[in-house]
């Protein structure tokens, strides 16, 4: 049924000659008549529905991962120079094409905006979301974001000019604030103010970088948003040096990966790509030192590789999940160091997102 | 006798002009005074800014700091990426291709004759487009499949443009023959349709394509983001374009619908080799001007997060490697000058074609 | 005839131009309905299916954001509903100054393009050329990140006395400010100004019956002029201006036009004004000379034949573009998303939109709104168009 497919229209991973069938037998003839129709004029052709699958078996159907992030931001997702994504965003959407898929480069990244990147989860246009998005109650409960675990412990902060001589949040009283529509930033600045009886007046946009153009123009005085983004931002100003991040965090951004809500055996594969990753630097376990330590005699490293039991299989993966996200991305150090820390420009410590025997407060549940 | 009266000079000549368009009297030349002043005002500083203080040479943002002014090197270094986007290095042959055989297609019919435009008007409205898709997305024709979120730059306003353009002409016509139908139903529906697009901003046409047409599609049914914005592009395209088809064909004598009906002549061939022909010539100029209003409004698509030319130079003016004062300057003019000189041409174009046009109807 | 009438020929279904034309209709109006309620099904769907709130009932939540630019009260504890009119009225404020400004530039450069002075005509030429053939988003980012640019902090404030400052916050303007007698003259002020506009027209009409009007017009003018004055003068002059004055960060008090708005309204004011100079300079060339030279055979004064000969036939061709393009520049304030520009998109269809996460109803009512603008503005216009009635019959 060639005249579904749109010229325009990339091949789609999905096998469409397979699935039309379905499509055929699903709908009487009248409507597909009147359907064929009315799509022919809105000049859409477009890929048939698939009958309702879980998102695990769909993605390895098509051999490709498809991932949502955001439009650029250093150090969680963006393009480098090869116009490869780089992040740790990138580095959650590829541990789990690693286990599914068993090759952490079978990822599409689709640049989502604030705007559209909950209806892109919802209507299955994407597998899994991973855009600095802070787990919240409402996101979970009235959006239908399920969040498995939190990839980041962030907090939103402030940015200001040094030569204002600010120290502090508590000198913003009347400040002009530049910040982005559509974000948790924008709601918690709102309460921050007002709960410490302080004026300010927001000015707001929709994309991130016209709001930093804005501040860098000094329309605002401070520029607020997630601290982690506040130094991956601070790159793209003209001089970084003129520039100062405030010590104060007013609220609690937990940002973690989305998936959609209902479908669980997709969600624990997230959820233990991420516990995988972490374990593994519990463990001692690295991208370098991974093969060496199948034949560890640690039980806990054993059981973790997939060396004896198979944990993996019960989520529909093979029993060497972990030893798969550990061998081609590396473990939750190893990202960290490479997208956020000192193996990155941005240079951000762990603090919070150190493990929690180092005092930080990243703990993986036992893997068993 | 009086004495012959010498010529008046001031009428003839450098001079003459001069006087009598410039300085034909106190107000007169008040104005031109003024608009002298005005003209000094903004050359000298834009011929400055845009070439003699401007930056030449360098690859990176140190070669472009000291002074306000524009930064080629800028340009020069983003260049093929303001052209392609992040289409993958190695495949851009084929986005050339297609834009050689366009303008292979597209040049000879402004200046070829009657004799040839047939064979060129199919290459170019049924070959072109189809052979267009299937290079650019690759898949079908054995060519590596390249998934258009990494279509960006130039390229995809390009897309956007005359996708909407193709797509709305016949759509426009067949929504402006459905508003003058006799059918009250199909009339009604075809008056909705075009009221409420042309009702509404194009923003929230594209919020609507990109944001909720997922929702109304049966679950797990999905479609392309690109050709999402590319189909509620142009339906807004065909909304407009077939108000003024309409306009063409109510403005036509109602003579030669009353001819073609006394020839025998059908609906669909009085329509078709009668009607339509005229009025698409009567409005012409009209059709050109909305394609031009079109291809300006390709900017939009950026907002719902499609990295037209205007947001590939937006994200490349964030890039900390030119993080200066000159990079963003530089970027939206490189755009005003990339998009006033495509629109200006597309006007001089149909001015062209509407001399042709009249010329042929005339010798006939 | 008759032959064919008492043999009628058995037409097939297809063939009956009725028949057919009453089933294309019915299969169209089908095909349509069932399409919409298709799309309906798969939303309620889809929505419920996920766990996504629908219906109205977050008009009344609290909306928890805060808006810069509000004129009706509004505050974090407001709810979505009320950022709703904020947004709408922020629409409905950039949309009329762009329109004015727009206007006055068409006006101007539509009649330039028409001087004799080569020099000016060529220079309006070029205006319309130029604005005509960029994208209104990209002018308006240059004039907004361009416009920003030199503009000084607050502290370093360019100032008209201590009156006006102008910094990259902001115009701050000194506000006039009511008392409580200040009701009774400002009502007395309107009073006079509707008897003023009703006066004005009952004169108009007397000249053209009387050929002049009474002479005790004039002092009827000159008192209703004064009254509302002697009206301020008799209150004590119940006003004050709030000034504006820096404290701490910012000017505070006053009123503040900030840097957004002025930027939209000066890009959408550019911009379609290079289209209504067009659209004016058509409207005079469309009527024909004879017509001037006509009314001034009849003896007509050139003010008379400006009003009742020129401008009559102008202006009918004139206000059906100029209406569309109005109504562009309603719809393109939208681009004010751009921009931090908190008009209707912005603020409802994006902050509220991405905070309840309800895309379809909150979609839906922005584009009503739209709708409900275009079509009044619409009908309006053609209201008033009708009235210098004039058939070319």
């Amino acid at each position: 049924m060639e005249r579904w497919r749109h010229p325009v229209c990339p091949a789609d991973p999905l096998d469409i000659s397979l699935l039309h069938d379905d499509f055929e037998t699903a709908l009487p003839k009248s409507k597909m008549k009147f359907l064929a129709i009315a799509c022919f004029l809105c000049a859409s052709i477009v890929v048939p529905p698939v009958a309702r699958a879980g998102t695990l078996d769909k993605v390895k159907a098509r051999g490709m991962l498809i991932c949502s992030v955001t439009e650029s931001t250093p150090g969680f997702a963006a393009p480098n120079d090869k116009g490869v994504y780089v992040g740790l965003d990138a580095d959650m959407c590829r541990a789990v094409a690693a286990a599914v898929l068993n090759d952490a480069n079978k990822v599409t990244f689709k640049i989502s905006t604030t705007a559209n990147r909950f209806t892109w989860l919802q209507s299955g246009e994407v597998d899994l979301m991973s855009r600095v998005t802070t787990f919240s109650m409402a996101r979970n409960t009235t959006v239908g974001v399920d969040f498995p675990a939190i990839l980041y412990f962030d907090g939103q902060g402030f940015m200001v000019r040094k030569s204002a001589k600010i120290k502090s949040v508590n000198d913003l009283n009347g400040a002009t604030v530049c910040l982005q529509s559509g974000t948790t930033t924008e709601l918690n600045a709102a309460d921050y103010f007002r709960a410490h009886g302080m004026k300010y007046e927001p000015v707001t946009f929709q994309r991130p970088d016209e709001a930093l153009h804005a501040y860098e123009e000094g329309r605002c005085d401070t520029y607020t948003n997630d601290v982690s983004s506040l130094w991956a931002l601070k790159l793209k100003l003209k001089i970084a040096g003129d520039h100062l991040v405030l010590p104060e965090i007013i609220s609690k951004e937990p940002l973690a990966p989305g998936v959609r809500q209902g479908d669980f055996q997709w969600s624990n594969i997230v959820r233990w790509s991420l516990y995988a990753m972490l374990t593994a630097e519990e463990l001692g376990v690295n991208s370098k030192n991974v093969d060496q330590m199948k034949a560890s005699a640690n039980a806990e490293i054993r059981r973790f590789l997939g060396v004896d039991g198979d944990l993996g299989q019960s989520m529909g993966l093979t029993g060497d999940w972990a030893y798969r996200i550990i061998k081609q991305v590396g473990n939750y150090a190893e990202i960290y160091d490479r997208d956020l820390g000192k193996g990155s420009a941005l240079g951000i410590d762990r603090g919070l997102n150190a493990l929690w025997k180092d005092g930080g407060i990243q703990y993986a549940p036992p893997i068993r | 006798m009086d004495a012959p009266r010498p010529a008046p000079v001031l009428h003839t000549g450098f001079a003459g002009w001069v006087h009598q368009n410039l300085f034909a009297g106190p107000v007169d030349t008040l104005l031109t005074l003024s608009g002298m002043g005005l003209l000094w005002l903004l050359v000298p500083p834009i011929a400055d800014y845009l070439f003699i203080d401007a930056f030449w040479t360098g690859s990176n943002a140190t070669a472009c700091s000291g002074r306000t002014a524009f930064c080629w090197p800028f340009l020069n270094v983003r260049l093929t990426q303001f052209i392609y986007g992040t289409y993958p290095l190695e495949e851009r042959w084929r986005v050339n291709l297609a834009a050689v055989q366009g303008v292979l297609f597209a040049l000879p019919l402004v200046y070829a004759g009657p004799k040839f435009r047939k064979p060129l008007m199919l290459a170019l409205f049924i070959y072109w487009p189809i052979s267009t898709a299937l290079l650019l997305t690759g898949g079908l024709i054995g060519l590596t499949p390249v998934p258009t979120n990494l279509w960006g730059g130039f390229m995809v306003t390009l897309v956007v443009a005359l996708f909407g353009i193709g797509v709305s002409l016949p759509l426009g016509i067949a929504l402006a023959l459905a508003r003058l139908s006799d059918l009250p139903a199909i009339r009604w529906l075809s008056v909705g349709l075009i009221e409420i697009i042309r009702g509404v901003p194009l923003i929230t046409i594209l919020f609507m394509a990109s944001l909720m047409l997922p929702i109304f599609l049966p679950n797990g049914m999905s479609v392309d983001g690109l050709l999402r914005v590319l189909v509620g592009f142009s339906l807004f395209a065909a909304a407009y374009m077939a108000e003024i088809i309409r306009g063409g064909l109510s403005a036509l004598p109602p003579g030669q619908a009353e001819a073609a009906k006394a020839l025998g002549l059908g609906y669909w061939h009085t329509m078709g080799l009668i009607l339509l022909p005229q009025a698409l010539r009567m409005v012409l100029p009209n059709i050109v001007n909305t394609f031009i209003a079109l291809f300006k409004d390709t900017t939009l698509v950026m907002i719902v997060g499609i990295m037209d030319l205007l947001g590939v130079v937006q994200a490349a003016n964030s890039d900390p490697n030119w993080a200066g004062p000159n990079t963003q300057p530089t970027g939206y003019v490189f755009l005003g000058m990339v998009f006033w000189l495509s629109c200006y041409l597309m006007s001089r174009l149909s001015a062209r074609m509407e001399r042709q046009f009249n010329q042929n109807q005339r010798t006939r | 005839m008759r032959v064919l009438a008492m043999t009628p020929k058995p037409v097939s279904f297809w063939n009956d131009p009725k028949r057919r034309g009453m089933a294309f209709q019915v299969m169209a109006t089908f095909a349509i309905v069932t399409f919409l309620g298709l799309a309906v099904k798969n939303a309620v769907d889809n929505l419920t299916a996920r766990g996504i709130a629908s219906g109205f009932d977050f008009l009344g939540q609290r909306a928890g954001f805060a808006i810069v630019q509000h004129l009706i009260a509004y505050d974090e504890n407001a709810r979505y509903i009320d950022a709703f009119w904020v947004g709408l009225i922020n629409t409905g404020v950039v949309s009329i100054l762009s329109i004015m400004l727009a206007s006055i530039l068409g006006l101007v450069v539509g009649l330039g393009r028409l001087s004799r002075n080569w020099l000016i005509a060529r220079l309006a030429l070029a205006y319309v050329e130029l604005l005509r053939n960029v994208p209104l988003l990209l002018l308006i980012l240059i004039v907004y990140f361009m416009g920003l640019r030199p503009l000084p902090g607050p502290r370093q404030s360019l100032h008209l006395g201590d009156l006006i400052f102008l910094n990259n916050r902001g115009l701050f303007l000194p506000q006039p400010v009511f008392d409580a007698a200040a009701p009774v003259p400002i009502f007395l002020t309107l009073v006079c100004t509707v008897v003023i506009i009703a006066l004005l027209r009952w004169t108009w009409l007397q000249r053209i019956d009387q050929g002049r009007a009474p002479a005790w017009i004039w002092w009827a003018f000159s008192g209703l002029a004064a009254a509302p004055l002697a009206g301020f003068a008799l209150a004590g002059f119940p006003v004050h201006l709030d000034m504006p004055a820096l404290t701490g960060f910012n000017f505070t008090g006053g009123v503040v036009v900030i840097p957004e708005l002025v930027a939209m309204v000066l890009a959408l004011g550019l911009f379609g004004g290079a289209f209504i100079a067009e659209i004016i300079r058509a409207g005079i060339l469309s009527v024909a000379h004879g017509q001037l030279e006509a009314a001034a055979a009849l003896g007509l004064h050139r003010n008379l034949q400006m009003r009742l000969v020129f401008l009559p036939q102008a202006t009918r061709v004139i206000i059906p573009p100029l209406t569309s393009e109005y109504l562009n520049l309603i719809k393109n304030s939208s681009l004010a998303a751009a921009i931090a520009y908190p008009d209707l998109v912005q603020v409802f269809a994006g902050t509220v939109l991405n905070q309840t996460g309800q895309a379809v109803e909150i979609i839906a009512i922005t584009m009503l709104v739209y709708l409900v603008i275009s079509v009044g503005l619409a009908g309006l216009m053609s209201f008033i168009n009708r009235v210098p009635k004039l058939r070319s019959a």
